[in-house]
């Protein structure tokens, strides 16, 4: 088998001047980036890298925003034979203590020999590669593009293995940090061999996105995937997208786009946030599929999204669904295009039945054990285990969590599901983790944080998500036991806790309920029972405002 | 500043985005970088300027860079009323 670096220098010498990605940014011309573009700028930075002594096999850590540094520094790392991994710049509500204390809870697990950086967030950096005490930690910062001839001979990663690590995926927080998902060329490119034909993907297919990179439906499906396959790319920012989120249906119409992914929220921002007079002249008939991933997955979202659409060109059967994780790569399943999505009327929320998530791909095995891992018969719930040629090698420098993660040599995905007639449906999650907006959100994080607010009985703290059904995703609630029993002290706590909470964390918290001493459910070992108490949480307060 | 562009501003907050009527915002308070307006909140809360105020702004227009406040909210609306 071929490594991704090949493929890149196969895409510089037989498909020079053809268009890989068309960049967007709000209040600039798009820039078309050929493959010879794309590779000289990946080879300007592989130089870079050479400069500053970074060796094959080596971690990268990218931290860019939106744009072509990011784009080249990432393929310049894997033409360098570095192992890339993406990360978040820091946003504007959280506070840059967290970030720091975040980051380096990642450099000191990872020890990337790397991070690459604007100069003005240098600083940041450097402050979290103090704290975690990484001398060999080089900071190269990185202002504009920088572009070289590649030398095809010279680069190192012309002679990696097609066994050896290619990238590193996390998710957010300081627990998702702390694990980063390890992919070899092997898995990645058995993960597009299985994933490209269950989309039938083709040369004049364009895919539109406008996800974060840092995500592994961004960063495989919507950016190694049509980089690898030679489909063009229109990329537009996360924080362009969602300042205006008629920008993803003004692309598609401009550049034909016939495939997108999306989280189930953005069905639900999408219709109810694109106003009348930018849809002027659109045309989304071009889509021949609208892919929901990543996070719990709604019929009433699509039906907010064809409703809104439909008069624009956008066919029902367009929408289709994806089960997806970075630990295989991403895809696990996937419905077939073109055919209307399966539903069991008798499972699910309310009344509309649990959306099917699809078959699995061809080179996936999925097993539904029971809590004592029994293989369970069709439509009986369990937890979701997997075996595929495209599952992660490791969880990097972590051999406590990937022993952990696999039982028989299946992947145990800590979500829960049932198959019915070859089809899997996925209704919730075994492991305690939110989903927000298609963000992993680590509950014992948000719990932490709010016990180091003054007047909150630090452990007596319960963080779960609930679905909205306007939002179209879960949102997060905080509860927590109050010292005071005094309803205008703990209002001031409870606002308290929301700010610091949401300054620390990646979630904007909307709720948190200040309760009396012992009303959160413990675990017979003293836990907080995090479940027994969102079920507490509903039954008592679901009414009030 | 005007006080009948910065309370309907207010009760929308309140309201609609924070699910909290009793809540009240200063008109100096930090609504971005605080965290209390997220950047999905934006979007809503420019739908809303534009229908109540019959102003028109451009895609993304509101987001940290123009404003933090209620108080620089509200002028940003009343310039661009004139």
């Amino acid at each position: 088998m071929t490594t991704l670096a090949n493929i890149l220098a196969e895409h510089y010498f037989f498909a020079a001047d053809r268009p890989a990605i068309y960049l967007q940014v709000a209040g600039q011309p798009d820039r078309c980036i050929t493959y010879s573009d794309l590779v000289c700028g990946a080879a300007g930075f592989a130089r870079l890298l050479e400069q500053w002594g970074i060796r094959a096999g080596e971690v990268v850590v990218i931290i860019l925003h939106h744009g072509e540094p990011l784009i080249y520094a990432f393929w310049g790392a894997i033409l360098h034979g570095a192992v890339p991994a993406i990360l978040p710049p820091l946003t504007e509500k959280l506070l840059p203590a967290r970030y720091r204390a975040d980051l380096a809870a990642l450099i000191r697990i990872t020890r990337p020999q790397a991070i690459v950086t604007y100069p003005q967030f240098a600083g940041e950096v450097a402050y979290a590669v103090r704290v975690a005490a990484a001398p060999t930690t080089a900071i190269i910062e990185l202002a504009e593009p920088l572009r070289a001839a590649p030398d095809f001979t010279a680069l190192g990663g012309l002679r990696r293995q097609d066994s050896d690590l290619v990238l590193l995926q996390h998710s957010s927080g300081s627990t998702g940090l702390q694990k980063g998902v390890a992919l070899s060329h092997r898995a990645v490119l058995n993960q597009l061999n299985a994933y490209a034909p269950a989309i039938a993907l083709a040369e004049d297919d364009v895919i539109v996105s406008w996800l974060p990179l840092y995500h592994d439906m961004g960063l495989i499906a919507s950016f190694v995937m049509p980089v690898v396959r030679r489909v063009p790319l229109v990329l537009m920012s996360p924080f362009d997208w969602v300042r205006a989120p008629a920008r993803l249906m003004q692309a598609i119409s401009r550049y034909r786009g016939t495939l997108t992914w999306l989280p189930n929220f953005a069905y639900n921002f999408c219709a109810t946030r694109v106003r009348a007079r930018e849809m002027e002249g659109v045309d989304l008939s071009s889509l021949r599929a609208v892919i929901n991933c990543s996070e719990p997955i709604y019929h009433s979202s699509h039906q907010r999204f064809c409703q809104r659409f439909q008069p624009y060109g956008l066919r029902p059967e367009a929408l289709a669904t994806c089960y997806a994780m970075a630990e295989n790569t991403f895809a696990v399943t996937q419905s077939e295009i073109g055919k209307p999505i399966s539903r069991n009327e008798g499972g699910g929320i309310g009344h509309s039945g649990q959306v099917s998530s699809g078959r699995p791909l061809s080179n996936v095995c999925i097993r539904i054990l029971s809590d004592d891992r029994r293989d369970l018969a069709e439509g009986e719930i369990g937890e979701i285990a997997l075996r595929s040629n495209c599952m992660l090698s490791e969880y990097y420098h972590r051999p406590d969590a990937t022993a952990q993660a696999f039982f028989e040599g299946f992947y145990l995905t800590g979500d829960l599901g049932y198959m019915r007639g070859g089809e899997l449906y996925v209704t919730g999650r075994k492991k305690d983790l939110i989903i927000v907006g298609g963000k992993n959100i680590y509950p014992q994080d948000l719990e932490a944080l709010a016990s180091e607010v003054d007047g909150v009985h630090p452990g007596r703290v319960a963080a779960f998500g609930v679905f909205s059904e306007e939002a179209g995703t879960e949102e997060v609630v905080i509860v927590a036991e109050a010292e005071s029993e005094e309803p205008a002290e703990r209002e001031r706590i409870a606002e308290a806790v929301r700010a610091y909470v949401t300054q620390n964390s990646e979630v904007a918290v909307r709720r948190v309920v200040m309760v009396d001493r012992h009303w959160l459910i413990k675990t017979s070992s003293g836990k907080v029972a995090r479940s027994a108490n969102k079920a507490k949480y509903l039954s008592e307060f679901l009414d009030q405002p | 500043m005007s006080d009948d562009i910065i309370r309907p501003l207010a009760d929308y907050i309140a309201n609609e985005i924070l699910k909290n009527p009793k809540r009240a915002i200063r008109p100096d308070e930090k609504l971005i970088s605080s965290g209390l307006i997220d950047s999905f909140h934006l979007v809503d809360l420019g739908l809303f300027v534009e229908q109540r105020f019959g102003v028109r702004l451009d895609d993304g227009e509101l987001n940290a860079d123009t404003f933090d406040t209620l108080e620089q909210l509200a002028a940003l609306i009343s310039a661009r009323k004139r």
